[in-house]
């Protein structure tokens, strides 16, 4: 009994993590411009690996194996907004334009504001 | 086989064709992407999806060590994504055209400064001695 719950958690992980992977994909090509597929990639993209990585965490059923795990999903939660950030702001600044309906950009007059 | 491992070997093998369809979706996307950084943004998420691809054997095989494989291949990813930003900024912009935005954020950017043609006769080498002395 006890295993097949463990199996059920270990199902909906994985399944989970596949189906953010696959929402992240399609974003990624169905959204405008750069910014806005960015934030698909980066947010779907990271908790579809990192579900995936929780799950082989639960499916080991020992501890060590679950900090592990635990301690890739944190640092993929981690990095992953930093590196978009980081790509984010040298793609405008270099000047890659905003998707033309797009209605507010905060970062128009950035280098006359500091 | 008992149930629960029926369990996940269905469910590891929905997941890896999943996971293959949301690969050859990036992969279209690093092909086409009209700009630079929609490809490195496409790579930075086929690493991603390559990482479900480790954990998801790690499963299926039994061997945990494949989450070390995974961390390490995140932490790749990440420094390959930051130098590509860092490559970006420092090439600056090709492709895209001049619309208002360009024009507003290179307005302040100083030209490159350089050696004036004049001063440079004027130095001190040996050469420039030898011809004063003549």
């Amino acid at each position: 009994m006890m295993d097949i719950l463990l199996a059920a958690i270990t199902a909906v992980l994985v399944l989970g993590g596949a189906g953010f992977a696959l929402v992240a994909a399609i974003g990624l090509n169905r959204l405008p411009d750069l910014y806005t597929r960015m934030h698909a990639a980066s947010k779907a993209g990271t908790v579809g690996s990192g579900l995936l990585l929780l799950a082989v965490g639960v499916h080991a059923g020992d501890l060590p194996t679950f900090a592990r795990a635990l301690a890739g999903f944190f640092f993929f939660v981690l990095t992953a907004p930093v590196s978009a950030h980081l790509l984010a702001m040298a793609a405008h600044k270099v000047g890659y334009p905003l998707y033309a309906e797009s209605v507010r950009d905060e970062m128009k007059d950035y280098d006359k504001r500091i | 086989m008992t149930t629960a491992e029926m369990i996940i070997s269905y469910a590891v093998w929905l997941a890896l064709v999943v996971l293959c369809v949301s690969f050859l979706l990036t992969v279209w996307r690093v092909i086409k992407g009209p700009t630079l950084p929609d490809r490195v943004v496409a790579l930075d998420m086929l690493t991603g999806i390559v990482i479900g691809f480790i954990a998801l054997i790690a499963i299926r095989t039994g061997f945990t060590l494949y989450i070390d494989i995974a961390i390490s291949l995140g932490l790749v990813g990440f420094l390959a994504t930051v130098a590509f930003a860092r490559f970006i900024l420092s090439r600056g912009n090709r492709e895209a055209p001049k619309g208002d935005m360009m024009k507003t954020l290179t307005a302040s950017v100083p030209e490159p400064r350089r050696k004036s043609a004049a001063r440079r006769p004027s130095g001190t080498g040996p050469a420039v001695r030898r011809k004063a002395k003549k």
